[in-house]
């Protein structure tokens, strides 16, 4: 099963990255961008067919290494609706 | 004393703090490989700057999985010395022994200058030869100097005495334009609630020789040796 896994920096945290780029994309023509969060995004390929397994296993990869819940949150997708 | 400095693929201040303890401070030293699963009966563990594991995924986070950390863990929980400089505070921050992150620098430059900063702990083994109140000059070198937590764990932090050193003017105010990378309360080094480890972001090996034209850093590994040497003079 394949997942996407995206990593991006906690709300309440100013996130200077995608400050930056807001601020970019605006000299190249896009001055209503109000908001840019700048993150990471993983794609997993999982052995395991059972979906609730493989939620189960990205949320504790998350939490041990992907992110720093210090200043990070996360989200976790599986691909293909949870098809194998 | 015996001292270990932590050698990540990556690593590149290694050789600068063996260099300091060797042979300015004339103390045993070995090299300690990420991979290695024992301290070699160190006293003293140096996780040195640089870019271990080329900072992948985030600065410090793959090193602090390495074999050598477990290691690490069990030597700082056992009250054992441990410092980690500029990356090596990345990989503490990382692998729990210290709380809060690292997060980019405000203005996403790195930074690469010498700053001041003002001790808060004078009572460390790491400070014992310095003042509180004191301000010394330290080279930094660093794109994720940005120390970061929650304001009621920055609060807890502060309440346990674990702020160590702050970027400050000359004359020690702290500022907000004396801050290079915005941190959180000017923190540039903090410690665990035993105080003996401690983290923090400028280079006390670049400045520990009169040829480098300031000394102010030589002081904190100094303390070590003071302090680790007392501990084992009343040990054996």
């Amino acid at each position: 099963m394949k997942a996407r896994v995206t990593v991006y920096p906690r709300r309440e945290i100013l996130d200077p990255q995608g400050k930056a780029i807001r601020d970019a994309l605006s000299r190249v023509g896009f001055p209503g961008v109000l908001d840019v969060r700048a993150g990471k995004s993983f794609e997993i390929h999982l052995a395991t067919d059972d979906p609730a397994a493989a939620e189960r296993q990205l949320r504790e990869m998350c939490e041990k290494l992907l992110a720093n819940t210090v200043v990070e949150d996360y989200s976790v997708e599986l691909l293909h609706g949870g098809q194998p | 004393m015996r001292c270990g400095v932590v050698v990540f693929p990556g690593s590149n201040c290694d050789h600068d703090v063996y260099h300091v303890l060797k042979h300015v401070l004339d103390q045993e030293v070995s090299f300690l490989w990420h991979q290695d699963e024992t301290l070699k009966g160190s006293d003293l563990i140096v996780l040195p700057g640089g870019f271990a594991y080329g900072d992948y995924l985030r600065a410090g986070a793959l090193a602090a999985l390495s074999p050598v950390m477990a290691a690490v863990k069990r030597h700082a929980d056992a009250g054992g010395l441990v410092l980690g400089i500029c990356n090596g505070f990345q990989v503490l921050l990382e692998a729990g022994l210290l709380p809060g992150a690292m997060r980019r620098n405000e203005n996403l430059r790195f930074q690469c200058l010498e700053v001041h900063l003002r001790v808060e702990r004078a009572d460390l083994p790491f400070t014992r030869q310095l003042r509180a109140g004191q301000v010394l000059r330290l080279p930094i070198a660093h794109a994720e100097g940005n120390y970061e937590d929650s304001s009621e764990r920055l609060d807890a932090l502060e309440a346990a005495g674990q702020v160590v050193f702050r970027y400050a003017e000359a004359d020690g105010r702290i500022t907000p334009e004396s801050n290079p990378n915005g941190a959180a309360r000017n923190i540039a080094g903090i410690c665990n609630p035993g105080g003996n480890v401690l983290g923090m972001m400028p280079h006390p090996e670049r400045c520990s020789e009169p040829i480098l034209g300031n000394t102010d850093g030589l002081t904190i590994f100094a303390g070590a040796v003071q302090a680790g040497s007392r501990v084992l003079g009343a040990v054996r």
